[in-house]
Protein backbone atom coordinates (compact mmCIF):
# COMPACT_ATOMS: atom_id res chain seq x y z
CA UNK A 1 0.00 0.00 0.00
CA UNK A 2 1.10 3.49 -0.74
CA UNK A 3 2.28 5.01 2.60
CA UNK A 4 2.28 8.30 1.30
CA UNK A 5 -0.37 11.18 1.48
CA UNK A 6 -2.42 13.77 3.98
CA UNK A 7 -4.16 12.80 6.77
CA UNK A 8 -7.53 13.60 5.27
CA UNK A 9 -6.57 10.89 2.28
CA UNK A 10 -5.67 8.44 5.23
CA UNK A 11 -8.51 9.03 6.98
CA UNK A 12 -10.65 8.39 3.54
CA UNK A 13 -8.01 5.38 2.62
CA UNK A 14 -9.16 4.13 5.80
CA UNK A 15 -13.08 4.58 5.71
CA UNK A 16 -13.05 2.52 2.79
CA UNK A 17 -11.12 -0.80 3.85
CA UNK A 18 -13.27 -0.18 6.95
CA UNK A 19 -16.49 -1.26 4.93
CA UNK A 20 -15.98 -5.24 4.67
CA UNK A 21 -14.84 -4.96 8.74
CA UNK A 22 -18.25 -3.02 9.45
CA UNK A 23 -20.16 -5.65 7.91
CA UNK A 24 -18.91 -8.42 9.36
CA UNK A 25 -19.01 -6.42 12.62
CA UNK A 26 -22.86 -5.69 12.18
CA UNK A 27 -23.79 -9.25 11.84
CA UNK A 28 -22.00 -10.34 14.65
CA UNK A 29 -22.71 -7.88 16.91
CA UNK A 30 -26.23 -8.14 16.48
CA UNK A 31 -25.92 -11.64 18.16
CA UNK A 32 -24.01 -9.78 20.85
CA UNK A 33 -27.14 -6.83 21.36
CA UNK A 34 -28.86 -10.30 21.85
CA UNK A 35 -26.63 -11.87 24.42
CA UNK A 36 -26.83 -8.49 26.19
CA UNK A 37 -30.26 -8.58 26.08
CA UNK A 38 -30.80 -11.90 27.67
CA UNK A 39 -28.00 -10.08 30.28
CA UNK A 40 -30.97 -7.66 31.20
CA UNK A 41 -29.34 -4.90 29.80
CA UNK A 42 -31.62 -2.07 27.78
CA UNK A 43 -30.63 -1.56 24.62
CA UNK A 44 -28.91 1.85 25.79
CA UNK A 45 -26.37 0.24 27.99
CA UNK A 46 -25.44 -2.37 25.63
CA UNK A 47 -25.15 0.55 22.60
CA UNK A 48 -22.67 2.11 25.06
CA UNK A 49 -21.21 -0.86 26.26
CA UNK A 50 -20.08 -1.72 22.59
CA UNK A 51 -19.14 2.13 21.77
CA UNK A 52 -16.74 2.23 25.04
CA UNK A 53 -15.46 -1.38 24.73
CA UNK A 54 -15.31 -2.33 20.93
CA UNK A 55 -14.41 -5.96 21.96
CA UNK A 56 -16.39 -9.35 20.89
CA UNK A 57 -15.01 -11.74 23.08
CA UNK A 58 -14.58 -9.17 25.79
CA UNK A 59 -17.99 -7.63 25.58
CA UNK A 60 -20.05 -11.12 25.14
CA UNK A 61 -17.42 -12.69 28.07
CA UNK A 62 -18.19 -9.13 29.90
CA UNK A 63 -22.46 -9.44 29.56
CA UNK A 64 -22.08 -13.59 31.49
CA UNK A 65 -20.80 -11.92 34.17
CA UNK A 66 -23.29 -9.42 33.75
CA UNK A 67 -26.09 -12.04 33.44
CA UNK A 68 -25.14 -14.40 36.69
CA UNK A 69 -24.34 -10.82 38.89
CA UNK A 70 -21.07 -11.96 39.59
CA UNK A 71 -18.85 -9.50 41.57
CA UNK A 72 -17.03 -6.21 40.13
CA UNK A 73 -13.72 -7.88 40.15
CA UNK A 74 -14.95 -10.88 37.82
CA UNK A 75 -15.57 -8.28 35.51
CA UNK A 76 -12.33 -6.71 35.66
CA UNK A 77 -9.93 -9.67 35.89
CA UNK A 78 -11.98 -11.48 32.37
CA UNK A 79 -11.93 -8.15 30.68
CA UNK A 80 -8.16 -7.84 31.61
CA UNK A 81 -7.63 -11.96 30.71
CA UNK A 82 -10.10 -12.18 27.16
CA UNK A 83 -8.49 -8.36 26.15
CA UNK A 84 -4.86 -9.49 27.28
CA UNK A 85 -3.95 -9.80 23.29
CA UNK A 86 -4.91 -6.03 22.84
CA UNK A 87 -1.56 -5.54 24.69
CA UNK A 88 0.46 -7.47 22.51
CA UNK A 89 -1.12 -5.32 19.48
CA UNK A 90 -0.74 -2.19 21.30
CA UNK A 91 2.74 -3.14 21.91
CA UNK A 92 3.14 -3.89 18.24
CA UNK A 93 1.18 -0.82 16.88
CA UNK A 94 3.82 1.71 19.68
CA UNK A 95 6.79 0.29 16.99
CA UNK A 96 4.54 1.29 13.62
CA UNK A 97 4.42 4.60 14.79
CA UNK A 98 7.04 7.45 14.86
CA UNK A 99 8.52 7.93 18.59
CA UNK A 100 7.08 11.73 18.10
CA UNK A 101 3.79 10.72 18.00
CA UNK A 102 1.81 13.18 20.03
CA UNK A 103 0.19 11.41 22.95
CA UNK A 104 -3.21 12.84 22.08
CA UNK A 105 -2.72 10.38 18.98
CA UNK A 106 -1.68 7.34 21.11
CA UNK A 107 -4.70 7.84 23.43
CA UNK A 108 -7.49 8.07 20.54
CA UNK A 109 -5.49 5.22 18.22
CA UNK A 110 -5.12 3.08 21.34
CA UNK A 111 -8.87 3.00 22.02
CA UNK A 112 -9.54 1.95 18.28
CA UNK A 113 -7.37 -1.18 18.66
CA UNK A 114 -9.48 -4.42 17.55
CA UNK A 115 -8.55 -7.93 16.08
CA UNK A 116 -9.50 -6.46 12.51
CA UNK A 117 -8.73 -3.26 12.74
CA UNK A 118 -5.25 -4.02 14.06
CA UNK A 119 -4.91 -6.49 11.29
CA UNK A 120 -5.71 -3.57 8.78
CA UNK A 121 -3.55 -1.10 10.31
CA UNK A 122 0.02 -3.32 10.17
CA UNK A 123 -0.50 -3.85 6.54
CA UNK A 124 0.28 -0.51 5.99
CA UNK A 125 4.24 -0.61 4.66
CA UNK A 126 6.19 1.91 6.49
CA UNK A 127 4.79 4.19 9.69
CA UNK A 128 1.00 4.07 10.33
CA UNK A 129 -0.58 7.32 9.61
CA UNK A 130 -2.89 7.62 13.25
CA UNK A 131 -6.03 9.00 10.40
CA UNK A 132 -6.22 5.68 8.87
CA UNK A 133 -7.05 4.04 12.42
CA UNK A 134 -9.56 6.53 12.87
CA UNK A 135 -11.44 6.03 9.05
CA UNK A 136 -11.16 2.20 10.07
CA UNK A 137 -12.73 2.97 13.02
CA UNK A 138 -15.11 4.86 11.97
CA UNK A 139 -17.02 2.88 9.50
CA UNK A 140 -16.31 -0.16 11.16
CA UNK A 141 -16.99 0.39 15.23
CA UNK A 142 -20.23 2.43 13.82
CA UNK A 143 -21.76 -0.84 12.68
CA UNK A 144 -20.32 -2.62 15.81
CA UNK A 145 -22.91 -0.32 18.07
CA UNK A 146 -25.75 -0.08 15.66
CA UNK A 147 -25.68 -3.84 15.56
CA UNK A 148 -25.50 -4.31 19.12
CA UNK A 149 -28.13 -1.69 18.90
CA UNK A 150 -30.74 -3.74 16.47
CA UNK A 151 -29.65 -6.83 18.00
CA UNK A 152 -31.10 -5.87 21.93
CA UNK A 153 -34.29 -4.05 19.96
CA UNK A 154 -34.84 -6.14 17.31
CA UNK A 155 -33.65 -9.34 18.93
CA UNK A 156 -36.40 -10.42 20.99
CA UNK A 157 -39.53 -9.79 17.86
CA UNK A 158 -37.47 -12.58 15.69
CA UNK A 159 -38.44 -16.24 15.36
CA UNK A 160 -36.58 -18.54 17.68
CA UNK A 161 -35.21 -20.73 14.92
CA UNK A 162 -33.71 -17.24 13.55
CA UNK A 163 -32.23 -16.21 16.76
CA UNK A 164 -30.65 -19.63 17.46
CA UNK A 165 -28.98 -18.90 14.37
CA UNK A 166 -28.03 -16.13 14.83
CA UNK A 167 -26.39 -16.85 18.98
CA UNK A 168 -23.48 -19.15 16.87
CA UNK A 169 -22.46 -16.19 14.94
CA UNK A 170 -19.86 -14.86 17.67
CA UNK A 171 -18.77 -18.41 17.56
CA UNK A 172 -18.02 -19.09 13.89
CA UNK A 173 -16.23 -15.74 14.45
CA UNK A 174 -14.07 -17.19 17.12
CA UNK A 175 -12.96 -19.83 14.72
CA UNK A 176 -12.48 -17.45 12.20
CA UNK A 177 -9.50 -16.05 14.29
CA UNK A 178 -8.25 -19.18 15.53
CA UNK A 179 -8.50 -22.23 12.98
CA UNK A 180 -6.08 -20.19 10.10
CA UNK A 181 -3.08 -19.43 12.84
CA UNK A 182 -3.77 -23.54 13.84
CA UNK A 183 -3.45 -24.71 10.18
CA UNK A 184 -0.57 -22.73 9.95
CA UNK A 185 1.19 -24.03 13.31
CA UNK A 186 0.96 -27.48 15.05
CA UNK A 187 1.82 -25.79 18.45
CA UNK A 188 -1.32 -23.33 18.01
CA UNK A 189 -3.43 -26.61 16.41
CA UNK A 190 -2.83 -28.34 19.29
CA UNK A 191 -3.44 -25.58 21.50
CA UNK A 192 -6.83 -25.20 20.49
CA UNK A 193 -7.36 -28.91 20.58
CA UNK A 194 -6.05 -29.17 24.42
CA UNK A 195 -8.36 -25.87 25.12
CA UNK A 196 -11.47 -27.22 23.41
CA UNK A 197 -10.36 -30.97 25.88
CA UNK A 198 -9.38 -28.95 28.76
CA UNK A 199 -13.13 -26.72 28.44
CA UNK A 200 -14.82 -29.46 28.08
CA UNK A 201 -13.57 -31.67 30.92
CA UNK A 202 -14.05 -28.48 33.37
CA UNK A 203 -17.65 -28.15 31.94
CA UNK A 204 -18.42 -31.83 33.79
CA UNK A 205 -16.19 -32.04 36.54
CA UNK A 206 -17.62 -31.84 39.42
CA UNK A 207 -15.27 -29.35 41.39
CA UNK A 208 -14.95 -27.70 38.57
CA UNK A 209 -18.65 -27.04 36.86
CA UNK A 210 -19.83 -25.60 39.83
CA UNK A 211 -17.14 -22.59 39.24
CA UNK A 212 -18.94 -19.60 36.91
CA UNK A 213 -17.93 -19.59 33.54
CA UNK A 214 -15.52 -16.68 33.79
CA UNK A 215 -13.91 -17.91 36.55
CA UNK A 216 -13.11 -20.84 34.28
CA UNK A 217 -11.91 -19.21 31.28
CA UNK A 218 -9.22 -16.99 33.56
CA UNK A 219 -7.86 -20.34 35.34
CA UNK A 220 -7.59 -22.41 31.74
CA UNK A 221 -6.44 -19.52 29.75
CA UNK A 222 -3.88 -18.67 32.41
CA UNK A 223 -2.52 -22.27 32.74
CA UNK A 224 -2.53 -23.28 29.31
CA UNK A 225 -1.11 -20.16 27.77
CA UNK A 226 1.97 -20.64 30.43
CA UNK A 227 2.73 -24.14 30.02
CA UNK A 228 2.28 -23.45 25.99
CA UNK A 229 4.55 -20.53 26.72
CA UNK A 230 7.22 -22.31 28.70
CA UNK A 231 7.31 -25.65 26.30
CA UNK A 232 7.12 -23.70 23.27
CA UNK A 233 8.40 -20.41 23.36
CA UNK A 234 7.91 -18.10 19.92
CA UNK A 235 11.00 -17.58 18.18
CA UNK A 236 12.53 -13.66 18.46
CA UNK A 237 11.10 -11.78 15.85
CA UNK A 238 13.63 -10.42 12.89
CA UNK A 239 12.40 -6.88 12.60
CA UNK B 1 -30.12 -7.96 38.02
CA UNK B 2 -28.60 -6.71 41.92
CA UNK B 3 -25.44 -4.99 40.77
CA UNK B 4 -25.40 -1.15 38.64
CA UNK B 5 -25.24 -2.46 35.12
CA UNK B 6 -23.29 0.83 34.31
CA UNK B 7 -20.20 -0.12 37.11
CA UNK B 8 -19.79 -2.88 35.06
CA UNK B 9 -20.19 -1.42 32.02
CA UNK B 10 -17.40 1.22 32.97
CA UNK B 11 -14.98 -1.04 34.56
CA UNK B 12 -14.94 -3.37 31.33
CA UNK B 13 -14.58 -0.26 29.46
CA UNK B 14 -11.81 1.16 31.79
CA UNK B 15 -10.22 -1.98 31.79
CA UNK B 16 -10.36 -2.61 27.81
CA UNK B 17 -9.03 1.03 27.24
CA UNK B 18 -5.92 0.88 29.89
CA UNK B 19 -5.03 -2.99 27.77
CA UNK B 20 -5.02 -1.01 24.56
CA UNK B 21 -3.44 2.55 25.81
CA UNK B 22 -0.16 1.70 28.12
CA UNK B 23 1.80 -0.33 25.41
CA UNK B 24 1.55 2.22 22.58
CA UNK B 25 1.96 5.10 25.33
CA UNK B 26 4.87 3.57 27.54
CA UNK B 27 6.83 1.17 25.33
CA UNK B 28 8.94 2.66 22.87
CA UNK B 29 11.26 -0.54 22.39
CA UNK B 30 10.03 -4.21 22.06
CA UNK B 31 9.67 -6.33 24.85
CA UNK B 32 12.22 -8.52 25.18
CA UNK B 33 11.29 -11.01 27.83
CA UNK B 34 10.79 -14.54 25.44
CA UNK B 35 7.83 -15.97 27.76
CA UNK B 36 6.09 -12.90 28.32
CA UNK B 37 5.52 -12.54 24.66
CA UNK B 38 4.72 -16.18 24.20
CA UNK B 39 2.47 -16.23 26.51
CA UNK B 40 0.67 -13.38 25.24
CA UNK B 41 0.37 -14.50 21.91
CA UNK B 42 -0.86 -17.71 23.35
CA UNK B 43 -3.40 -16.32 25.37
CA UNK B 44 -6.26 -15.44 22.65
CA UNK B 45 -6.03 -18.71 21.11
CA UNK B 46 -6.90 -20.37 24.27
CA UNK B 47 -9.03 -18.21 25.46
CA UNK B 48 -11.81 -17.93 22.50
CA UNK B 49 -11.46 -21.71 22.51
CA UNK B 50 -12.33 -22.56 25.85
CA UNK B 51 -15.32 -19.62 25.36
CA UNK B 52 -15.96 -21.72 21.88
CA UNK B 53 -16.10 -25.49 23.05
CA UNK B 54 -18.52 -26.97 24.54
CA UNK B 55 -20.40 -23.39 24.69
CA UNK B 56 -21.25 -23.85 21.18
CA UNK B 57 -23.16 -27.29 21.79
CA UNK B 58 -25.81 -25.51 23.92
CA UNK B 59 -25.99 -22.10 22.58
CA UNK B 60 -29.66 -23.87 20.72
CA UNK B 61 -31.67 -26.19 22.33
CA UNK B 62 -30.45 -28.90 19.86
CA UNK B 63 -26.49 -29.93 21.01
CA UNK B 64 -26.41 -31.65 17.33
CA UNK B 65 -27.17 -28.30 16.06
CA UNK B 66 -24.23 -26.49 17.61
CA UNK B 67 -21.84 -29.61 16.69
CA UNK B 68 -22.74 -29.65 12.93
CA UNK B 69 -22.17 -25.58 13.08
CA UNK B 70 -18.95 -25.76 15.12
CA UNK B 71 -17.73 -28.51 12.44
CA UNK B 72 -18.61 -26.45 10.00
CA UNK B 73 -16.91 -23.86 10.99
CA UNK B 74 -13.61 -25.21 11.37
CA UNK B 75 -13.79 -26.21 8.21
CA UNK B 76 -14.49 -23.37 5.98
CA UNK B 77 -11.76 -21.47 8.43
CA UNK B 78 -9.52 -23.85 7.64
CA UNK B 79 -10.36 -23.51 4.17
CA UNK B 80 -9.50 -19.98 4.21
CA UNK B 81 -13.17 -18.63 4.20
CA UNK B 82 -13.03 -15.05 6.49
CA UNK B 83 -14.35 -13.72 9.05
CA UNK B 84 -17.86 -12.70 8.05
CA UNK B 85 -18.47 -16.50 5.79
CA UNK B 86 -17.88 -18.39 8.43
CA UNK B 87 -20.07 -16.54 11.48
CA UNK B 88 -23.09 -16.94 8.72
CA UNK B 89 -22.19 -20.14 7.74
CA UNK B 90 -22.31 -21.61 11.16
CA UNK B 91 -25.77 -19.64 11.69
CA UNK B 92 -27.24 -21.39 8.22
CA UNK B 93 -26.33 -24.81 9.49
CA UNK B 94 -28.37 -24.22 12.46
CA UNK B 95 -31.13 -22.75 10.87
CA UNK B 96 -31.31 -25.63 8.18
CA UNK B 97 -30.79 -28.23 11.43
CA UNK B 98 -33.89 -26.30 12.92
CA UNK B 99 -36.23 -27.46 10.03
CA UNK B 100 -34.92 -31.37 10.15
Amino acid sequence: MNETGTNIEWFRRGLKNGIPIGLGYLAVSFALGIAAKRAGLTAFQATLASLLCNASAGEYAGFGVIASNAPYVEMAVITLIINARYLLMSASLSQKIPSDMPFAHRFLMGQFITDEIFGAAVTVEGPLNPFYQYGLAASSLSQWALGTCLGVVVGNVLPARVVASLSVLLYGMFLAIIIPPARKSKVVFGLVAASFAASYIFSILPVFSSMSEGSRIILLTVALSLAAALLFPIPHEED
Amino acid sequence: MGRNPYIYIFIMFGVSYLIRVLPLTLIRRKIRNRTIRSFLYYVPYVTLSVMTFPAILYATDNPLAGLLSLIAGILLAFLGAGLFPVAIACSAVVFLVSFL
